[in-house]
């Protein structure tokens, strides 16, 4: 019992990542109708990045946490501008394409700086040492990352739903037309949305730094993942992807204890089952579904 | 008109000796990889380019098959022939529960579905260590039939070569059959395909396995040319290979991914031997470029301009290729806009 409990929350903290990367795809979705192949390659520089601020001017965890989200944003947004805006208006399988053409430089550049081996990276001392659960001890950090990426999720869904600019942001969402024909430029959020989605991808790569392996490919498997995390909470639903994140985090874990051979390909095994009860996704609109 | 008719025999002429010369040229394995790549190519095609659906799955289907046909062949000893076919058969197999959940979304969403569909058939044969030989791969496939000599790749070329130009000739013909006039139909207009009374779901999936089974025939044809089946075979990069292929080359014709599959064999056969180590870095550029710059791709647009300058009256029945024309899932909300 104890065991499943501890499974379950290691299954919590992997499902961070899934859910602060499932959360920046969807966002950017909402807003451009973009799928960003290229999410994992950013959530690969987020860690890379961290090492290199670390490795190269002694930069530290906590700063990187705030820096390198800031400069993965700003890059994204330049992304859009330069790129992505230029095939928004034609079908979004364009769009794919293209990131993932990115997502392959990206991975192969840092790959030729660094090589494919993992680079070290410690745990910053305030949060080393672990906490006690009750049942068992569990290390602080792990700890940290679940309540971070909680924390995160929440104040994206309060921006969303409580603020001004978040009204704006899921307006141009669904009804872009709408939204024109009412005096607010659509265009002025387009970038600045897409620039915090891949913020958020880096900001999971620097809490991955510590954790997981830092090297060129991380972000390679993780965006297959997630792309079945989307598609089981339903693309374009904030809260879809959250949970769902969450949730295959779970599952996985749980797997990892009774069939470990297969724990990693039971995300897949839900998403057909999703697809078929459910194709819209556990939490999505029905509106682009045939039936 | 008339030049653009007689274009055709003269095409399919430079095709044939194209296809029979090729290991004069060059160097025999990369021509057969060439080969290979082709129909795993058009295979594609036929999903991307003629049915508007984008499969970035298919190296389930590839590997998968390498990996039937290695073991196949390894096992019984029987003429490559019949463990390439199959593999194939193992390949359309695997194909038929994919199509049926994948059909299920359109768009952008059957992108991402067959992708995860592909990495679960990835991590089954990195679990099935027994038959798959796991990240070692499956290795010390024979190349055996009738007794021949096959030791030399030239030689093994000219016996696999009749059964790449068959899958690329089952290939001609479902496109230029009234089934494929369907596809074409589905591609341009579900709704209006499917209230003229077709089943559309019904054709997708039968494309998808026929797909299926020629990336398949494809994919067993390299593992025999080889001599081994690895992970990379079943990873999500060769998917993303064979759709750059049909990207460059113009997807929606049949000679484009041929001609796509030949340029990216042979510049990665040169970043190899130059010791250039930057195939992603190429690839990627590959991708990028085209989808920004030249989205008909090489024989789309040559086509384009051999047309506009044959025929200036002429309305052009030929669709512009877009990988998808279904109007549901994100597209509708992109057109909104």
């Amino acid at each position: 019992m104890t065991e499943l409990l501890q499974q379950l929350v290691n299954g919590l903290v992997s499902g961070s990542f899934y859910a602060l990367l499932a959360l920046g795809l969807s966002v950017i979705f909402g807003m451009l109708g973009v799928v960003n192949f290229a999410h994992g390659a950013f959530y690969m520089l987020g860690a890379v990045g961290a090492f290199v601020l670390l490795d190269t001017v002694g930069l530290s965890w906590w700063l990187a946490l705030l820096v390198v989200p800031i400069v993965l944003g700003i890059l994204g947004m330049a992304f859009e501008r330069l790129l992505v805006a230029r095939l928004v208006s034609l079908d979004p399988l364009y769009n794919f394409l293209l990131t993932f053409g990115i997502a392959l430089i990206l991975q192969d550049v840092v790959r030729l700086r660094y090589g494919v081996a993992s680079q070290p990276y410690s745990r910053p001392a305030l949060l080393d040492g672990s906490v006690d659960l009750g049942l068992f001890d569990y290390p602080k950090y792990q700890v940290f990352v679940f309540a971070f990426s909680v924390v995160v999720s929440v104040l994206v869904w309060l921006a969303l739903t409580r603020t001004r600019v978040g009204v704006i942001v899921r307006a141009s969402t669904e009804r872009p037309e709408l939204t024109r024909a009412l005096g607010i430029d659509v265009r002025r959020w387009v970038t600045p949305v897409f620039g915090f989605g891949i913020a958020l991808a880096g900001l999971a790569g620097v809490l991955a730094a510590p954790m997981r392996a830092v090297n060129a490919n991380m972000g390679a498997d993780i965006i297959i993942v997630i792309f079945a995390v989307v598609v089981i909470g339903g693309l374009g639903s904030v809260f879809g992807s959250v949970t769902a994140g969450y949730l295959v985090g779970m599952i996985t874990a749980v797997g990892n204890l009774y069939v470990p051979a297969f724990s990693q390909s039971l995300v897949f095994v839900l998403m057909a089952l999703v697809l078929l009860v459910r194709p819209a996704g556990l939490f999505g609109r029905e509106e682009g579904v045939r039936t | 008109m008339i030049r653009f008719l007689a274009a055709r025999p003269v095409l399919l002429v430079v095709g044939v000796v194209v296809a029979f010369g090729l290991p004069w040229w060059i160097y025999p394995p990369v021509a057969l990889d060439i080969a290979a790549w082709a129909l795993f190519a058009v295979a594609l095609d036929l999903l991307l380019g003629y049915t508007g659906l984008l499969s970035f799955g298919h190296a389930a289907f590839w590997g998968a098959s390498a990996y039937a046909t290695g073991v196949i062949a390894t096992e019984t000893g029987m003429p490559f022939y019949v463990a390439v076919l199959g593999g194939a058969v193992v390949a359309a197999v695997i194909a038929v529960p994919i199509a049926f959940l994948s059909i299920r979304r359109t768009g952008i969403y059957f992108a991402m579905v067959t992708l995860a569909f592909a990495q679960l058939v990835y991590f089954v044969a990195n679990q099935w260590r027994s038959l798959t030989g796991g990240e070692n791969g499956l290795q010390g496939i024979p190349r055996e039939a009738f007794g021949m000599d096959l030791a030399d790749s030239f030689y093994f070329y000219y016996a696999a070569i009749p059964l790449i130009l068959l899958g690329l000739f089952a290939a001609w013909r479902v496109v230029h059959s009234p089934f494929g006039r369907v596809m074409v139909a589905i591609r341009e207009n579900p709704a209006r395909a499917r209230a003229l009374g077709y089943p559309v779901d019904w054709y997708k999936v039968q494309v998808f396995v026929i797909s299926a089974f020629l990336a398949g025939i494809a994919g067993g044809v390299y593992a025999i040319g080889h001599g081994f089946a690895s992970l990379q075979e079943v990873y999500w990069t060769t998917s993303g290979k064979a759709v750059v292929m049909n990207i460059l080359g113009g997807m929606g014709t049949l000679w484009g991914p041929v001609l796509g599959a030949g340029i990216i064999v042979v510049l990665e056969d040169y970043l190899a031997t130059a010791g250039i180590d930057a195939v992603g870095v190429v690839t990627g550029a590959i991708f990028v470029v085209t989808v920004l710059v030249f989205r008909k791709g090489i024989w789309g647009t040559a086509r384009h301009l051999l047309r506009s300058r044959t025929r200036t009256s002429r309305p052009t029945n030929e669709p512009t290729p877009s990988p998808t024309s279904e109007g549901d899932d994100a597209r509708s909300v992109a057109a909104e806009r």
